[in-house]
């Protein structure tokens, strides 16, 4: 039963001085939250994971709007009577209580401290004991998207010396271990380690696991925690990697995961988010815009599916700005590699909508277009951060801008070196053969810089990947026998091979069908 | 740092492994960054490459800068710009910080990669010949960015006259006769007579300076799909 809560009506026993300065009463329980932490606590030990979901996305949501909306949440002191003081559940409280703090609130530089001082004991709680609790997959993952983004906001927060106070700076020097990018590398590392979750999804591949089958859950009456952190662990790594501009080791790190299907990762809606934007982002930094924009494509139409199912949900305003820095990515990705084929209708004409004229202006590679670049890359790119400890010497800067100024830079410095590849495209589309000194003549350059032109778009279309084979992207292609150029037109091919096996399956499955009429 | 002198295989091989391992186990550890440095130099000196192990220790130097050691740095990216065509350069770019870059010796080799990366070949054999320094204390280098050459000229020419070759390559004169015959009798080039132009070098043919080789596979069928279908078909 929810009481209205007025905080100027908290009992007088209370530190007046605390209670102005928080401007809430840290240990006033209201029923409602009694309440909820008790079943809450029964819940998870009994292990029902459905409960523990309803309680754990809507209660808490719901609380939260009406009695917490610039508040925080009961003080876990408060709370930890009520369900035996038991210390897992208080750490998981006080996660979701700090979770809290920095959704609807600013956190002040100790309680950021705090937080990270209470994922230590957590992890290491599911690190060093036998946790034997089923959580559902989506607490698991906002535990991992949430140590990643308090991480990021920590590093920003904390790159900007100029305006820090003298508390603040003693603060950070006393706790120089807070947030490290060390620590959080390797809690991650740990948990990816500890539940063996990479073994267990190749011994799935042989049948000798189960994993994805049962969504990550344990049906022989064990625990799925420390095995689904772990798995969510990997996404989280390649996200702490893509801030850290590696993006090459980001990738290796969900290599384990296979994207091209369903799993544990698609379960929740905010994880295969995360997976795919950092995927395709990794993607476009490494040159491989074939892979970027085919999962870029995949994942806006799945988000265009099924959006709606997601409204009421806490995580909707976060799914609709995804949505929107990929489609400016895929925007990205189809100006330096035309190859609109691989994108959806649907897909197609939303990034039309949204960025037809741009993409237009884009490909003439004039200041214009570098200036569209410029700021799209900048919308859709991840937060980048400087990892190091900060310099405490006068004058104290703000370098928070560092690191992103820097990803922006090479970004920009890559789209300059193919700016005359869509000069040559043009060219390349009308003609079947040309001579280089024609096309020089065209192109109103010498026959030399003509050759130079020429090995570039070659280099730039034509991909490493990851195991060093190289693939073609370039929609139009071309040869050269001695100064002739020839053209090589890639038409698109019928697949009759797959036709084929669908319709095989397609009859049986009529014959099958036929059969079972039982004629009188 | 331990001054590189020629080991044995067997040790040095072990050293390879322990590193690696080190990367592969336990990348997230200051403890290992000597091991990481030695392992640069070791890498130049017996010609071997490993980026995982190098964007390792970038990554260390960017959790702690004062450990940065900018001779490293740039034994690190020349090593990149031999592995072309693959990206490393710009990989180990992106983790380095940009008043680092801006150096006088890093810019060089910036200049050089971008002349590689926009085929620019004649400026960046100029380029290099004047950072002969920076370049020439890594061996291997000119027949690394000479076979990086040749897999841009094959992915372009059929057919290539010898001076556009000739400069891609920085070979001339007798060197190069004597390269063109090695390739011919061991790549499966064909030195033709051009029209009174002088030679024209044949490549050997690929998907990508040959369009009929080009694998269409578009129709090709996984073995994997064709399984799923074994029930039916009985």
């Amino acid at each position: 039963m929810a009481t209205n809560y007025d905080y100027e009506e908290a009992p007088a026993t209370y530190d007046e001085a605390h209670r102005q300065d928080l401007g809430y009463d840290p240990n006033f329980v209201p029923d409602s939250v009694k309440s909820l932490v008790v079943h809450l606590y029964r819940h998870i030990r009994e292990k029902n994971v459905y409960e523990i979901h309803q309680m754990y996305e809507i209660s808490f949501q719901t609380l939260s709007d009406r009695l917490f909306k610039d508040t925080p949440w009961p003080s876990v002191d408060a709370v930890a009577h009520f369900v035996d003081n038991d210390q897992v559940f208080c750490l998981l409280y006080r996660e979701m209580w700090f979770r809290h703090i920095y959704a609807r609130l600013s956190p002040t530089l100790k309680q950021r401290i705090d937080s990270w001082d209470n994922y230590c004991s957590l992890f290491q709680v599911v690190l060093h004991s036998v946790v034997n609790m089923q959580l559902p997959n989506q607490w698991l993952w906002d535990m991992v998207d949430e140590f990643v983004y308090q991480f990021q906001s920590f590093c920003q927060y904390r790159a900007k010396m100029k305006n820090k106070t003298e508390q603040e700076i003693a603060l950070l020097r006393q706790y120089d271990q807070a947030w490290n990018v060390y620590g959080v590398l390797n809690y991650l590392q740990a948990f990816v380690e500890k539940s063996n979750i990479i073994q267990i999804l190749e011994q799935e591949k042989e049948g000798l696991e189960q994993f994805t089958a049962t969504d990550g859950y344990d049906y022989s009456g064990g625990s799925n925690v420390l095995k689904v952190l772990g798995y969510f662990s990997m996404v989280g790594l390649l996200r702490v990697h893509c801030l850290l501009g590696d993006y090459q080791t980001g990738l290796k790190c969900l290599l384990p995961i296979d994207i091209s299907q369903q799993g544990v990762y698609t379960s929740v809606i905010g994880s295969h988010i995360t997976t795919i934007y950092h995927y395709g982002f990794a993607n476009l930094m490494l040159r491989r815009y074939v892979d970027a924009i085919r999962e870029f494509n995949k994942m806006l139409l799945y988000i265009y599916k099924t959006k709606q199912y997601h409204q009421k949900s806490p995580q909707y305003e976060q799914i609709l700005k995804k949505n929107e820095q990929m489609y400016a990515l895929l925007a990205i990705c189809l100006s330096l590699c035309p190859q609109v084929k691989l994108v959806e209708e649907t897909v197609n004409s939303q990034l039309r909508e949204k960025y037809g004229e741009k993409m237009a202006r884009m490909q003439r590679y004039d200041d214009e277009a570098f200036a569209i670049y410029d700021e799209l890359f900048s919308y859709a790119c991840p937060k980048f951060i400087t990892p190091s400890a900060p310099s405490f010497e006068e004058p104290l800067v703000n370098y928070n801008q560092d690191a992103y100024r820097l990803q922006l830079k090479l970004f920009l410095y890559e789209v300059k070196q193919q700016q005359l590849l869509s000069g040559v495209r043009t060219f390349l589309k009308v003609y079947s053969t040309i001579s280089l000194g024609k096309l020089a003549n065209y192109m109103e350059v010498d026959d030399p810089t003509l050759r130079t032109i020429l090995l570039t778009y070659k280099h730039k279309t034509h991909a490493v990947d990851s195991e060093g084979k190289v693939i073609s992207n370039a929609d139009v292609d071309f040869y050269i026998d001695d100064d002739m150029i020839h053209v090589v037109e890639s038409k698109p091919v019928k697949r009759y091979g797959d036709y084929f096996l669908r319709q095989i399956v397609k009859l049986e499955g009529v014959i099958n069908d036929m059969d079972r009429i039982k004629l009188d | 740092m331990r001054r590189e002198r020629e080991t044995p295989k067997q040790q040095q091989q072990q050293v390879s492994y322990t590193v690696e391992h080190l990367v592969a186990v336990n990348p997230y550890n200051p403890d290992i960054l000597p091991d990481l440095e030695n392992y640069v130099n070791e890498q130049v000196s017996s010609q071997t490459y490993s980026l995982d192990a190098n964007l390792c220790l970038l990554r260390l130097y960017q959790f702690e800068p004062e450990r940065m050691s900018n001779q490293i740095v740039a034994r690190i990216l020349v090593k990149a710009l031999m592995a072309m065509p693959a990206p490393d350069f710009s990989l180990c770019l992106f983790l380095i910080p940009e008043r680092v870059q801006m150096e006088e010796q890093f810019k060089t080799l910036i200049v050089l990669s971008h002349y590689l990366e926009t085929g620019r070949f004649r400026q960046f054999w100029d380029e290099a010949a004047k950072s002969r320094h920076i370049v020439e204390a890594v061996p291997g280098f000119e027949q690394a960015i000479q076979s990086y050459a040749i897999h841009v000229l094959s992915l372009t020419y059929e057919k290539i006259q010898r001076p556009v070759l000739a400069e891609a390559i920085n070979i001339e004169g007798l060197s190069l006769d004597k390269f063109l015959e090695y390739q011919a009798a061991n790549s499966g080039w064909i030195l033709e007579k051009g029209h009174g132009r002088g030679q024209l070098i044949v490549l050997p043919q690929n998907e990508f300076n040959h369009p009929e080789l080009k694998k269409s596979d578009a129709d090709s069928v996984p073995l994997e799909h064709i399984t799923r279908i074994f029930p039916i078909l009985g």
